[in-house]
């Protein structure tokens, strides 16, 4: 077994931190706005399509600009929730969970959309006339129905979250044990003349970090099947 | 009881059907695809929602587009039977057929889960999943399922079709069962003569979306001008007789229909039930006298009051024998006997001849 640094388990532990965070945060809006491009006809939906989607083709830093200037201290959203609660966003561990999260949020609405769209709405009108009204018939029926495409969805985020770096050092900047992720530290250890082992020892975390989160999801998703009824 | 007058319109196509179902007993909407019969299903369950609707059942306004009322599905206590099962597939067949009384969060007493699971072969099947059933016992579930979600009347939108010729006789007496045992209104829509033969009381043939035929089965079904919309219909008359007299000591039984008295073969039938019987219309002979020596046991006078000849050489002729019976004889013997309209005859139909297609 390897022994990890104090520096590298700090990455590690906030880079895991801040994924959970980020997957957590955006869940339940990424179904509200899957629900919503999915199932609801209306005026704009592909205004917010395109909006969900924008971070998926805009450059990261660009995004994590654009986070600056509504979340920063003079900022929009930022001024205000600092003047008056005196919470602060940018250059602290929050900040790379919404640049994250941000960035993630269309992977995961994505994959949660497909699996609501593959849903045969018959069985929902089933449940209904079985005397479900509709909040139930989506709890009881469409919602476990999704859970192959939530999982997959929860499992891009997380990976794109742990893979966050541009957007991150561009808001919160690169603040070891604040915001200093696995890649942030991974370029801190390059920036140093002779730090090509430790930048080794940090992609071999990173790497092993991947495979265990596609495992994890691979033994879920399978559970899962067996649980829908279909072959694994 | 359920009643409804409704019309629906998608585009070009306008639905427009009205028809009453009593309790306990089981309505066909028979026709073509296309014709409109699911969905008729669909704005009685309040699935959809027509232009012009009024919905009762029993004392209850299911929907009503002049006061603009309409209940949603979960409130109608409709069960509908899809054609596709439409089993949840997540879930065990037991936490299928408690969905609804879990939905309605009906008491355990109030749904009678051991008579239902009885009735339909179910208690195997509990605790497997939907996707591990075949497609007889996924139809099965799903009639259950609707019998327990505390559903006061029953919407069967061609629960057999898409089952193949065994699957379809393994379903079929279970629904007959059903029939016969519960007191629910039945609306029962289907493409196939056999199920209608088998399971309705009443009918209504719809054709594009309007109906062209309703009434009771037998004379729906004898009525020339309707035949043409019910293919797969032999050349046969529908009776629904009356059982009046049983001699045990020779399997035979002598029922009625209106004017017109008929033996057959019989076991298992109750004295003063109603049987519904086919007369293939090839297996009726007729004489010009009374004929003598004959082993055929129904010699019924009557009247020729039409016959024509087909280009196969056949003749079909309409008889009244009390009630309208249809028969085919060969060109040859028509022109033998010198048949013509107005003439008494005398027709020959064997009891064991008399098809029992429900008890």
């Amino acid at each position: 077994m390897i022994q990890l640094t104090p520096l590298e388990q700090e990455a590690l532990w906030l880079s895991l931190q801040v994924a959970f965070w980020c997957v957590a945060v955006s869940l339940v809006p990424g179904v509200v706005v899957a629900w919503v491009l999915a199932r609801l006809r209306f005026p704009g939906r592909t205004l917010l399509d395109g909006i969900v989607h924008l971070p998926l083709v805009l450059p990261p830093v660009v995004i994590g600009y654009l986070l600056l200037v509504v979340f920063g201290r003079q900022g929009l959203i930022g001024g205000p929730l600092y003047d008056w609660f005196g919470i602060s966003i940018a250059f602290t561990w929050r900040g790379a969970v919404i640049a994250s999260a941000v960035v993630a949020f269309p992977l995961l609405v994505r994959a949660i959309r497909l699996s609501l769209e593959a849903v045969d709405r018959g069985l929902e009108s089933a449940a209904r006339t079985l005397g479900a009204r509709p909040w139930r018939v989506f709890l009881t029926i469409t919602l476990p129905l999704m859970a192959p495409g939530i999982l997959t969805g929860v499992i891009l985020a997380f990976a794109r979250s742990l893979g966050e770096f541009g957007a991150t050092i561009t808001f919160v900047s690169n603040i070891p044990g604040e915001t200093r992720t696995l890649p942030l530290a991974l370029y801190s250890v390059l920036q140093r003349p002779g730090g090509d082992e430790a930048a080794i020892r940090l992609a071999i975390i990173s790497i092993v970090v991947a495979i265990a989160a596609l495992a994890a999801s691979e033994l879920l998703a399978r559970r899962l099947r067996r649980r829908l009824g279909s072959a694994p | 009881m359920l009643s409804w007058d409704v019309e629906k319109r998608f585009g070009d196509f306008a639905l427009v059907a009205k028809g009453t179902v009593a309790a306990g007993g089981v309505h066909a909407v028979f026709g073509p695809s296309g014709s409109g019969k699911s969905t008729l299903l669909n704005l009685l369950a309040g699935l959809l929602k027509g232009e012009r609707q009024s919905i009762r059942l029993g004392q209850r306004w299911l929907a009503d587009s002049g006061r603009r009322l309409h209940l949603p599905p979960e409130a109608r206590a409709l069960g509908l039977i899809f054609q596709d099962g439409r089993l949840f597939p997540h879930l065990s067949v037991r936490r299928n057929l408690t969905y609804g009384a879990r939905m309605r969060r009906l008491a355990p007493a109030a749904t009678p889960f051991d008579e239902v699971a009885g009735l339909l072969g179910l208690a195997p099947l509990l605790e497997r999943r939907p996707g591990d059933l075949s497609g007889g016992e996924r139809q099965r579930v799903a009639i259950g399922r609707a019998l327990l979600s505390g559903a006061a009347a029953l919407l069967l939108d061609e629960p057999l079709a898409s089952l193949d010729q065994p699957r379809r006789a393994e379903v079929l007496p279970y629904l007959d069962r059903l029939r016969a045992t519960n007191d629910m209104p039945m609306v029962y829509v289907t493409h196939a003569v056999d199920e209608v033969l088998r399971l309705a009381d009443t009918i209504t043939v719809l054709d594009q979306g309007k109906a062209v035929a309703e009434g009771g089965v037998a004379e729906v079904l004898n009525a020339p001008a309707t035949r043409r919309f019910v293919p797969g219909l032999a050349e046969e008359t529908v009776i629904d007789a009356q059982v009046r007299e049983i001699d045990r000591v020779n399997g035979l039984v002598r029922a009625r229909a209106g004017a017109m008295a008929l033996a057959l073969m019989g076991s298992g039938l109750a004295l003063g039930s109603t049987v519904r019987l086919r007369l293939a219309a090839r297996d009726i002979a007729v004489a010009t006298e009374p004929p003598r020596n004959t082993s055929v046991v129904n010699i019924l006078p009557g009247v020729l009051t039409a016959l024509e000849r087909d280009t196969e050489g056949r003749v079909h002729l309409d008889l009244d024998l009390g009630l309208p019976v249809r028969a085919i004889i060969t060109a040859s013997s028509a022109a033998r006997l010198a048949l013509a309209p107005g003439q008494p005859i005398h027709a020959m139909i064997k009891a064991i001849a008399v098809d029992r297609v429900r008890a």
